[in-house]
């Protein structure tokens, strides 16, 4: 904890924004592509804090957020089927499909578990031989390696009643795509620092230079954000676009080659649909050849299904930085954490759900069922006088 | 579960289902209910528990059981003298772990002060339970003087908490799921009620207390703000979180102000009160790490806000279910 909070110093915090002040003399967008760093900057109030000349853009890097209706429908489907135990990261069993959720499947009947890592799954596997286990397996380059390592587990070991439904997402696929659309207002980048702590940083310099864009590896506590846009903007006022590294202590060059040797082992590139965005070219990682006996969608029949989003949900547009989350009409109105339209108001990493949880001072309060509960309550008539304490 | 987990989906259960079906019973919304009866001022309280595992560190869902009724009793103000005890056994549970949470139930009344007077066991099929659930309900009398009441937090009120926040919630998490954090964390189950005589030995006038179980920190005040019509101001850094639970928590993407405690009070305290109370409540052991860590305002009525370390603010929601650890 010491030494989180030292990367939560209110003075050092000071002296970072006075050098971003001293250093800005016009107006620049800067996206922050992960989840975490968003909600993380929400949280702590950075954004509150940064002069009006430097605009934070929050990025597509939720992995709950991006993970496609259909997958999510797909899992649905498996999980709810009396043979399969379903395990999951707790943050997917809130996620929307077209018309239930995973806590649905489970209050229907279905075996849904939360798990902590893949290898929960694994020995869940184990334990249950006669049943067969699915593991949720979604996220950006992050997660992967220790969900790629599980399925080369699960091989070794012979264990041959588990799959893994997998969906990963890609980063810098992303960025060029952001990039490339006509309405790209993103000027430089806080590239994630835990994503390049696993696959490094050589892709980046073709993307800075190809697009003009300053990148800056950044780190998720408030010191390591703030140090990001110092980079960013001082290589915006410049007129420089190169790769920088502002988490070391995380991040090298060439990342971790054990991760990257096992996700090249298990995984292969693939074309990805984005919930709210569409399909990118090659910005996802599915099993392999090698690996298809493990793959979810090859052992259980899923096709067929169809989807539909909801016509009022502007995930999409909050995903790329095309609007900030209360820019949306249904904001906080239909769309709430509680009856969610899309999943960004769901996922602690959603861009929505930040707004909605750490931003609603200017807006009447929700109207919570204790308040409305405590204005409409009265005191029963019954021969004993009762009233609520405590 | 999520209708279980202490927040806003608890809340709307009991104000769409229960409350309406019990003629609009308000004391269904709170922790216990004050009665009058022969001239005498009571406080009456139930709460079942579910917990697994049965034991943890820290404690057992015997002592939950007997403390946390006690707790509700204490924060209107009131000493727990009786409790009752319902037992639901399931089919195949062992004799020796029902005598062992009955042991603890046994030492945790002794300990509170409090005798065990009345009960009821039931046993159902195996696979429809999970080895023991236990209901308390408990009474005590409130002294002359005393009036705690959500109601009560007035702009100006000192918020209080009695010490180390999200020990219990972690304690739990930590032998439930098989995580190991790499130091022993303790669940705070402990009962209340002497800290609270010492804090209204100082002053009767105590505006309101609240134990923040389910729902933690977060839900304790949210609630509290809703039911006064008040805002509430904390100061991020003056909550005290152990650094035990903040590492926790930052693994699995959970805040400590949603986890729960069992041995913890907030108290909203006059101004002119508050150094006392504060003292006081430092003298008791239970009490020993409490800390200001907010107060009461007239901005902003029913929602809590945080300053952050940076200086920037952010609403603290109440929450909606259970808290989900996050992906990455």
């Amino acid at each position: 904890m010491k030494y989180l909070e030292e990367f939560q110093d209110p003075e050092l915090a000071r002296v970072l924004l006075e050098d971003i002040r001293a250093t800005v003399t016009r107006p620049w967008a800067v996206m922050e592509v992960c989840g975490g760093q968003t909600h993380s900057i929400i949280r702590h109030g950075i954004d509150q804090l940064l002069p009006d000349e430097v605009e934070l853009i929050h990025g597509p890097g939720c992995p709950v957020c991006v993970t496609p209706l259909e997958v999510i429908d797909k899992a649905l489907e498996i999980a709810g089927r009396p043979e399969v135990i379903f395990c999951s990261f707790g943050d997917m069993l809130r996620v929307p499909g077209t018309d239930r959720d995973l806590f649905r499947v489970r209050g229907e009947g279905g075996d849904v578990r939360v798990v902590y890592s893949p290898l929960d799954a694994l020995r869940i596997a184990r334990e249950n031989p006669h049943r067969e286990v699915v593991f949720f397996g979604i996220g950006f380059e992050t997660t992967a390696p220790p969900n790629a390592m599980t399925v080369h587990q699960a091989r070794k070991q012979g264990i041959t009643n588990f799959s893994m439904l997998v969906s990963h997402v890609l980063v810098p696929p992303a960025i060029e795509a952001i990039m490339t659309s006509p309405d790209c207002r993103v000027q430089g980048f806080l590239a994630a620092g835990h994503v390049c702590s696993v696959m490094g940083t050589e892709e980046y310099p073709q993307l800075a230079e190809r697009h003009k864009v300053p990148i800056v590896v950044t780190g998720f506590e408030p010191l390591d954000i703030l140090e990001g846009i110092r980079r960013t903007v001082r290589q915006l006022e410049r007129g420089e676009h190169t790769v920088e590294n502002a988490y070391q202590r995380a991040v090298r060059p060439e990342g971790n080659p054990a991760a990257r040797a096992m996700l090249q082992d298990v995984f292969e590139v693939a074309d990805r649909a984005w919930r709210g965005i569409g399909v990118i070219p090659g910005s996802g990682w599915r099993l392999s050849e090698r690996y298809r006996e493990f793959d979810a969608e090859h052992r259980f029949d899923v096709t067929g299904i169809t989807t539909r989003e909801s016509e009022l949900c502007r995930s999409g547009e909050v995903l790329q930085g095309l609007i900030k989350p209360h820019q949306c009409e249904a904001f906080g109105t239909v769309c709430t954490p509680r009856n969610p339209l899309g999943a960004t108001m769901v996922s602690t990493e959603g861009a929505c759900a930040a707004y909605y949880l750490y931003r609603r001072l200017g807006a009447p309060a929700a109207a919570t069922a204790t308040a409305a509960a405590t204005a409409a309550g009265a005191v029963p008539p019954t021969a004993l006088e009762a009233s609520p304490v405590g | 579960m999520g209708h279980g987990g202490g927040g806003a989906m608890s809340a709307e259960l009991v104000e769409n289902i229960f409350a309406p079906a019990f003629g609009g019973a308000q004391a269904a919304l709170r922790d216990s209910a004050e009665l009058t009866l022969g001239g005498a001022r009571l406080a009456f309280s139930t709460d079942s528990f579910v917990v697994r595992p049965l034991f943890f560190p820290g404690g057992s869902i015997g002592d939950l059981a007997v403390n946390g009724t006690v707790n509700d009793l204490a924060m209107s103000g009131a000493s727990a003298a009786y409790l009752s005890c319902g037992v639901i056994l399931e089919e195949g549970v062992e004799m020796a772990l029902v005598g062992r949470v009955a042991q603890a139930m046994g030492a945790a009344a002794r300990a509170a002060g409090v005798a065990v007077v009345t009960g009821d066991t039931k046993v159902v099929e195996a696979g429809h339970g999970d080895g023991i659930y236990l209901n308390t309900a408990g009474i005590g009398l409130i002294p002359p003087g005393v009036d705690l009441h959500p109601q009560r937090a007035v702009p100006g009120d000192v918020v209080i908490v009695s010490g180390e926040i999200g020990l219990h919630g972690v304690a739990i998490m930590s032998v439930r799921e098989g995580l190991e954090f790499g130091v022993g964390i303790s669940s705070d189950c402990a009962a209340l009620g002497g800290l609270v005589t010492a804090m209204l030995a100082v002053t009767p006038d105590l505006h309101v207390l609240r134990d923040p179980t389910r729902g933690g920190v977060a839900a304790a005040l949210n609630e509290i703000a809703a039911a006064a019509g008040v805002g509430v101001v904390l100061t991020e850094r003056s909550i005290p979180v152990p650094p035990e639970v903040a590492n926790a928590c930052a693994i699995l993407g959970l805040d400590p102000m949603y986890v729960a405690n069992e041995g913890k009070l907030v108290a909203f305290v006059p101004r002119e009160h508050a150094e006392a109370v504060l003292a006081a409540m430092r003298a008791h052991p239970l009490g020993a790490r409490a800390a200001v860590i907010g107060e009461c305002v007239a901005e902003h009525p029913g929602m809590v806000v945080a300053r952050t370390a940076l200086g920037g603010t952010r609403v603290v929601d109440l929450p909606l279910g259970e808290q989900l650890p996050r992906i990455c």
